[in-house]
């Protein structure tokens, strides 16, 4: 027994040690990550972000340097409070900053890098650089920041911003502190655009000095440079647009119908890029964001869902041929309207009746296209599989879905089918008679201005589109080749010509006559959409939606193009007048009926828009006075270029 | 002649293969762990690994000296070295040099030695020797405070000297004491107030004095032979408090600062995170470090000389106490486990040999030998992997240092050659 007491001591200390040493090595140990691994210092090279250019090889982005603050918690060495009153003043900001920053960086991690003050000017840079040594712990790092040549395009353009906490846990590529695509092309093409950067191992000894490259440097990255894209944007024609969209709201998209490129893609209200970078995005950003009635980071293009009004008139014609239920030649009756019985189901305005297609779609005749589409919807016996061929054949336009293109932000939009309808009424409950605002594309349906510019692009086309793309050239590479092969839609190629007329006698002798482009064969159609607003509770009717599609010329169409104007009344009186001035700025290069273009420009919306708000009754539509205003911009003092960015490094 | 070459190999091979195992493993971690800069040669005098080459090779002349002489000489002259190893210490307060706030080094041209670690086998041979006399009986309360005056002399001498560390081994021949015969009754009383004195420091003396005071009550109304009136128990009862209040006082105001603090840090005593926080980044920094080292190693370790925390030297004192923390981030779990599996086996080896001898003197010595291997072995790793408060003692064999390495290797000696003589006893 005396025997065994230091024989069992010494086994059982020894099962002991094992144990702990498994629990230590094995059991708690997750697999060695040399990023965690605070005794190797990460020292990351960014490369350079690729350029972008505009369609015509102007240069719309590039880089500047900056210099950030960063901090390693852990390592910062006691100051007193002197010291840190210099190290303050030296940053600019307040001893509570101070405190402040220093938490939050240590909340995140104490051992990693966290930025302290970011985005110094390299005024503060050059006099910060001398004496950082003397703060242990605080290190500046250079990156470059983007430096825009433009004013304009900010939702195309989009921005960079530091990349979340989230992204740092989904993606090992990013860093605290690195910077990410927000928005715009900096979102969508950010891994062609950021490159990748290298990263250099250091061996550090206990006191945070280095020692050398850690493993000879054999793990050691080069940075690749991101590569220069060229954007499909016409960088005069989106100016233009931005310029004509001032003091309105809505949206512009121009479309190259040939191969799908986007030319323009004006929201209004917007803002001027130049605003998100450096250390006063934070708060630019926020206070654009936070606009809830201006909604200026609202991309009113690609994500505002309308009812189309008229513009979708013409689809329902083109299904009524497939569908072989109208003839072109065969004509309607119209008494001011649609009656069911001696129910009137939709109004009309006044024009000659009866009619037949060309005339229907000239006068957007709303009597007319109630008719072909209830003959869709009926000529099966059940309404639920007529409407969803009809919605088949819509669908097949790029309407009622994502387009799935490489732009940030985008909305589905409506094309309700039978399911649809089967839901809200009940099983068959319903007939076409209960839909018939579809005919006119009000009611259910729903879509942005970048479908309808795709629409019409696929009409003027004759039955196909590319899918809308906003890259244009990728240095080095080839573009996806979803963008280079044309979609077709279901509707046979004939039954576009007596569509395509309607379409271009809308100017001949329509509701579009007074804006023609004198040489150009335009085919457009114009559009008003009805709506409300909740004021108190109360349903309110607001003047109405200002509409427009159109492309040109009439055929191998150069441009496609669909505007939308909130609360602008009928459709040629703001939309319309607009996409012809944007059409003649593309094809011609410059403007010559500079009347219209003066009236665009002298015409405000502002006060309609305030109307909602004002807490007072207000007048809608023919009966509101519209807005005229004095100083307007005009092409000369709304310069395209940025006169600021003048000592930009390239 | 013949007679000569068999005696030279009744040497215990299986022990003497597990010491150049350690001595080996340990040379290549004392590289990792103290090269500075580009190692460009394995024998580079100006590096501190290369010094300690110098000391392993002085090992093997020491050894071929130790095992050179005469068995009996150990046993015979056991007084004289003990002797001469106390007038070592002693003349530390005269002519010692103060290194790191402790008096216990001789300072001899560039080189310096530490006597305690010689004091070691001193000690074993004299316990040995008094142990193996005829005329003591260890169940004698004389011989037992004799006994203890022998080990109790080095033990002061150097706890004067500031190296609280060092004295802690000495607890080491309570081991041998019981196995020559001291009564259980010690080894439970041991126990019971190491228990006693973790529970006061940990729950506070009310909690301690209440659960005391059950345990206490409940043996009294259970026992079996009625031995022991209410009075003595209650006497029990009062020691126990009484000791758990100077366990507590002496915690607070005996102990050093930083002692105080060590133990803090293990039982977690220290409840303000203000405190705490600093505690871990000044006494507690060692040891987390050395955890962080050892637990980065994974199963199969970064490989020689690749340890990112060893080659930046976070781990302070690494070549020395903290050694194995090297081998935990270099060699992993695989290294690290088969370090211990060593140092058990030498241990158990050395009991079993001990244990073999016909001398009573041999046995005891053997005792001594793995006793204190045993606690440097306990010590020093459960230090670095933070299961016992820090004690600052060298891991045998392995920590950088020539007079430890020696210490060891002449206590081990030793006792190689008494085990190598046993045919000839008798």
């Amino acid at each position: 027994m005396r025997k065994l007491l230091l024989l069992t001591t010494v086994i059982l200390v020894g099962l002991v040690f094992i144990a702990r040493l498994f629990y230590l090595q094995v059991y708690d140990n997750t697999a060695y990550n040399i990023f965690e691994d605070n005794a190797i210092r990460k020292v990351y090279n960014y490369p350079k972000r690729g350029y972008v250019y505009d369609r015509n090889g102007k240069l719309l982005v590039a880089n500047q340097p900056s210099y950030d603050v960063m901090v390693i918690p852990r390592e910062v060495a006691p100051l007193d409070s002197l010291e840190i009153e210099e190290f303050c003043h030296l940053l600019k900001i307040t001893r509570e900053d101070y405190d402040k920053k220093l938490e939050k960086a240590t909340h995140y991690s104490p051992r990693l890098p966290s930025p302290f003050v970011p985005q110094l000017s390299k005024k503060d840079y050059a006099v910060l650089q001398e004496k950082i040594r003397k703060f242990e712990g605080f290190y500046i790092l250079k990156r470059s920041l983007r430096s825009y040549q433009t004013n304009i395009g900010a939702n195309v353009l989009g921005d960079l911003g530091e990349v979340n906490r989230k992204t740092i846990e989904n993606d090992a590529y990013y860093t605290l502190g690195d910077l990410i695509g927000k928005q715009g092309i900096e979102k969508t093409y950010e891994e062609t655009l950021r490159g990748v950067k290298g990263i250099k191992f250091i061996q550090k000894d206990r006191f945070n000095k280095n020692i050398g490259p850690f493993k000879e440097g054999t793990l050691d990255t080069l940075p690749q440079a991101g590569k220069d894209v060229t954007i499909t944007i016409d960088s005069d024609l989106q100016a233009y647009g931005e310029l004509l969209m001032k003091h309105k709201r809505g949206g512009i998209v121009a479309i190259d119908p040939s191969s799908g490129e986007i030319l323009a893609m004006v929201t209004g209200p917007s803002y001027n890029p130049n605003l998100l970078v450096g250390r006063e995005r934070n708060k630019n950003f926020s206070s654009l964001f936070l606009d809830k009635v201006n909604k200026p980071t609202f991309d009113r293009g690609l994500q505002a869902q309308y009812p189309p009004g008229s513009p979708f008139k013409v689809i329902n014609a083109l299904i009524g041929l497939q569908e072989n239920v109208v003839t072109v030649n065969e004509t309607f009756t119209c008494r001011m309207g649609y009656y069911y019985g001696s129910r009137r189901l939709t109004g009309c305005h006044h024009h000659r009746s009866p009619i037949a297609m060309n005339g229907g779609i000239a006068q957007s005749c709303n009597a007319y296209f109630v008719n072909v589409y209830r003959r869709i919807v009926d000529k099966y016996d059940d309404a639920g599989k007529g409407m969803n061929v009809w919605a088949n054949h819509a669908k097949s336009f790029g309407l009622g879905n994502f387009l799935n293109n490489d732009l940030s932000v985008g909305q589905p939009g409506r094309i309700p089918d039978g399911d649809y309808y089967d839901r809200q009424y009940g099983d068959n409950r319903w007939g076409s008679t209960y839909i018939v605002s579809n005919a006119i594309g009000q009611g259910e349906v729903e879509a942005t201005p970048i479908q309808l510019a795709n629409m019409v692009a696929a009409i003027g086309n004759r039955g196909y589109y590319y899918t809308p793309h906003i890259i244009k050239n990728i240095e080095g590479e080839t573009i996806d080749s979803k963008y280079t092969t044309p979609k077709y839609t279901t509707i046979d190629k004939q039954h576009f010509e007596p569509v395509v007329q309607g379409m271009f006698d809308v100017y001949n002798e329509g509701t579009a006559k007074h804006i023609r482009i004198p040489g150009i064969d335009i085919c457009g159609k114009t559009g008003t959409a009805e709506n409300f607003m909740r004021i108190d509770s109360v349903k309110t009717q607001l003047t109405d939606h200002s509409i427009f599609v159109a492309f040109a010329p009439k055929d191998n169409p150069k441009i496609a193009i669909a505007v939308f104007v909130e609360n602008g009344y009928w459709g040629g009186r703001f939309a319309g007048r607009m996409a012809s001035l944007m059409i003649e700025k593309y094809i011609k290069g410059h403007i010559t009926r500079t009347d219209l273009e003066k009236w665009i420009l002298t015409h405000s919306l502002e006060d309609e828009y305030k109307k909602p708000y004002s807490g007072e009754p207000f007048k809608i539509n023919g009966e509101a006075t519209l807005q005229v205003i004095e100083n307007y911009a005009t092409e000369e003092n709304y310069p395209l270029k940025n006169q600021n960015q003048s000592d930009v490094k390239l | 002649m013949l007679r000569e070459n068999q005696r030279h190999f009744k040497f215990d091979w299986i022990t003497i293969i597990l010491f150049l195992l350690l001595l080996s493993f340990g040379y290549f971690n004392i590289m990792s762990a103290s090269h500075v800069g580009e190692i460009t040669s394995y024998f580079d005098t100006d590096q501190l690994y290369g010094k300690h080459l110098i000391f392993i090779g002085l090992t093997f002349v020491l050894i071929v000296l130790i095992l050179s002489f005469e068995a009996k000489f150990y046993e015979q002259f056991a007084s004289v070295i003990y002797l001469v190893a106390m007038l070592a210490l002693i003349g530390l307060f005269i002519f010692g040099k103060d290194v790191n706030g402790a008096r216990s080094w001789y300072g001899i041209g560039s080189m310096t030695i530490q006597p305690s670690e010689f004091a070691k086998f001193a000690t074993a041979l004299a316990v040995a020797k008094y142990i193996s006399d005829l005329q003591t009986n260890m169940t004698t309360i004389k011989d037992q405070l004799k006994v203890a005056a022998i080990i109790f002399i080095p033990a002061l001498l150097i706890l004067l000297q500031n190296d609280a560390g060092s004295t802690i081994v000495y607890l080491a021949f309570f081991f041998v004491f019981y196995r020559e015969g001291l009564q259980q009754v010690y080894l439970i009383l041991a126990l019971s107030l190491i228990i006693l004195a973790v529970l006061a420091l940990k729950f506070g003396i009310l909690i301690t004095a209440i659960a005391a005071a059950v345990i206490i009550t409940i043996v009294y109304l259970f026992r079996k032979k009625k031995r022991g009136s209410v009075l003595q128990h209650i006497i029990v009862l009062i020691f126990t408090i009484a000791f758990s209040y100077g366990v507590k006082l002496f915690y607070e105001h005996g102990l050093k600062a930083h002692q105080q603090n060590r133990i803090s840090l293990w039982l977690r005593l220290e409840k303000d995170p203000a405190k705490l926080e600093r505690m871990k980044k000044v006494e507690a920094y060692n040891l987390i470090q050395s955890e962080q080292a050892i637990s980065s190693g994974g199963v199969s370790g970064k490989g020689f000389l690749q340890g990112t925390r060893t080659t930046g030297k976070f781990v302070p004192e690494q070549h020395t106490d903290y050694i194995f923390s090297t081998v935990g981030e270099e060699w992993g779990f695989v290294g690290t486990s088969f370090v211990v599996i060593i140092f058990v086996l030498l241990i158990v080896r050395v009991l079993y040999l001990a244990e073999a001898q016909k001398s009573q003197f041999s046995r005891v010595y053997g005792y001594g030998v793995a006793s204190i291997l045993f606690i440097h072995f306990t010590i020093n790793i459960g230090m670095v992997m933070g299961l016992i408060p820090t004690v600052g003692i060298p891991l045998p064999f392995f920590s950088y240092g020539g007079s430890g390495l020696w210490g060891f290797t002449i206590l081990l000696f030793i006792f190689v050659k008494l085990d190598s003589n046993k045919i000839n006893e008798w």
